[in-house]
């Protein structure tokens, strides 16, 4: 029997997730170096690349500090309506990349909620790079949160008092303490959230415009070699996203048995 | 999404019950205090509470007529049948195989776990778009699969399958993962005693571990549904986005959009998102509610 199970799990996970990985190297190869090469380094490419990269990196960034200072307010105070901070916090987890697009067109858009104000002062939003931010801080919002919320609760005040009574102040306990003890959740959140942001499609499309070498994203320039018939740089492009992919992955699952095997301690 | 693990049975409770009372080190001092809560609440406010407000303001502008009128464009109904359906049986096929592949993965020792555990992590990593560019390589017309499968009648890239696919692929790390840690709690020696007393594994499983089981099983699906339902990236490259047959409510939404008919995109918005929204909800309390063993 267990070699029955077994056998169907690794088939079934086998035929999903490996084969089409498979797939898409073989199609990529079979483009040649030449074409691999060309398509590189194409300038609409590179900037798209570079695009990606800065949203990237800003959402990261954002999410990453904010996140910290939600998840130890969620934790560690105490004042009406935060049950209603954690659901919020994990809203974007159930929104459509469409919706989120959507929420930004509404709130900048031609007669939006705050469009008026904007463009007075010369601030294109809209599409243009800031919308494409905001939207993907929007998405990976909750995984920072998420996975620093449980450390913090595991870990209880025990440590950041006994700092505290040895002298330390709220800021060097901060630092040498909490942050030190949530390394490891912090960083697969990250991880997470990179991959999220890279891979964000569907929000993006739709506030971006898609305006070429100006506002496309790698995803974005994807979409448009596929919509273009030009499938063989499209897949180009594609495993080249993949391959980051992949190597994101393995610090994910770095992160993430560091952090187990931290909290097994 | 997070794979922590709801309760931490194994760890004796950090804090005696007035330390629990006291407040964090970090926030002493109500200036610290104010300052995070204030900035927390400023944060989600900005960037989460206001935008969902304002869409589903936007959406009922017109009372439910832009409801209706949405509804009205060619496909818009068969949209909105098709995502709920393939959403559905996402969910049912994945619960059914995620549980199994969460079983092989708690329960087994074999040479490839970890590879087998880090390849169920993979739709976590990839992006959307290139999941479904994957599947074209793999079953497009084109290639030696799809060629194959279209010589007997069978479509996969631009038909449903294809967007079924696509699906599975992106939710099944959500259910594994979900069903994961509660499986890991689950004491084995009750599974023990049963097989000793002469049960047959799969009896074993029905009756001692699926009961246990039940509320992860129902949160990874719920999960999965509300996933599958708000995908965008992966099907709207493999599905061809045909009105009437493979166009997906997401794809509908940001086809009002770009049509700049954003009340009508903001009213299945609204519709889906509430969809998502709750089940997302009940998932975290059905994870949350139960209590270990």
């Amino acid at each position: 029997m267990h070699w029955g199970f077994i056998a169907i799990a690794l088939l079934y996970v086998g035929i999903l997730v490996l084969a089409p990985l498979v797939g898409i190297a073989w199609v990529a190869i079979q483009a040649g170096w030449s074409t691999i090469a060309t398509t590189l380094r194409q300038p609409d490419v590179v900037h798209a690349f570079y695009l990606t990269a800065v949203i990237t990196l800003i959402t990261v960034a954002v999410t990453s500090v904010f996140g910290v200072i939600v998840a130890v307010v969620i934790t560690r105070d105490r004042f009406p309506g935060r049950p209603l901070m954690s659901a919020f916090v994990d809203l974007p987890l159930a929104v459509s990349p469409v919706i989120v697009g959507l929420m930004a067109a509404v709130l900048f858009g031609r007669g939006g909620w705050f469009e008026p104000w904007f463009s007075s002062h010369g601030i294109q939003i809209l599409f243009a790079v800031p919308s494409m931010v905001l939207v993907t801080i929007f998405i990976c919002i909750p995984f920072v949160i998420r996975e620093v919320v449980p450390v913090l609760k595991e870990l209880g005040v025990t440590e950041e008092e006994a700092a505290r009574t040895l002298g330390a102040s709220s800021l060097q306990t901060f630092f040498r303490v909490t942050l030190r003890n949530i390394r490891w959740g912090l960083l697969y959140g990250v991880a997470l959230s990179t991959a999220r942001a890279i891979g964000e499609i569907g929000a993006v499309l739709i506030v971006s415009g898609a305006i070429t070498g100006k506002t496309e994203t790698a995803t974005l320039i994807i979409l448009r070699f596929f919509d273009q018939y030009q499938d063989a740089q499209g897949y180009i492009v594609a495993i080249t996203l993949a391959l980051v992919s992949i190597l994101l992955l393995v610090a994910i699952e770095t992160f993430k048995r560091r952090q187990e095997r931290m909290r097994q301690t | 999404m997070s794979t922590r693990t709801p309760e931490r049975a194994a760890l004796p409770p950090p804090e005696s019950p007035e330390a629990g009372r006291r407040r964090s080190v970090v926030l002493r001092g109500v200036l610290a205090r104010w300052g995070l809560r204030g900035t927390a609440i400023l944060y989600l406010g900005l960037m989460i509470a206001l935008p969902t407000f304002a869409v589903i303001v936007h959406g009922f502008s017109d009372g439910l007529q832009s409801l209706r009128d949405a509804l009205a464009a060619p496909g818009a109904r068969e949209a909105i049948r098709l995502t709920l359906v393939l959403g559905a049986v996402t969910a049912i096929v994945n619960v059914i195989f995620g549980t199994l592949v969460a079983y092989v993965l708690v329960r087994y020792e074999f040479p490839g776990r970890s590879w087998l555990s880090t390849i169920v992590d993979i739709p976590f990593a990839i992006p959307t778009l290139v999941t479904g560019v994957m599947l074209r390589a793999l079953y497009g017309p084109n290639s030696p699969i799809g060629s194959f499968l279209e010589g007997h009648g069978i479509k996969v890239i631009f038909a449903q399958s294809g967007i079924l696919l696509a699906l599975l692929f992106v939710t099944l790390p959500l259910v594994v993962r979900t069903v994961q840690p509660v499986l890991l709690e689950i004491d084995e020696t009750e599974e023990e005693a049963a097989r000793v007393l002469g049960a047959t594994r799969w009896y074993t499983f029905r009756r001692v571990v699926l009961p246990k089981l039940r509320a992860g099983i129902a949160a990874g699906g719920l999960l999965a549904f509300a996933r599958a339902i708000g995908e965008f990236g992966a099907v709207v490259i493999v599905s061809g986005n045909i009105v009437g047959r493979t166009l997906t409510a997401p794809v509908l939404i940001f086809q009002l959009a770009s049509q700049f008919k954003p009340e009508e995109a903001a009213a299945i918005a609204t519709v889906l998102f509430g969809i998502s929204f709750v089940l997302v909800l009940v998932t975290e309390r059905l994870v949350r509610g139960k209590a270990p063993a």
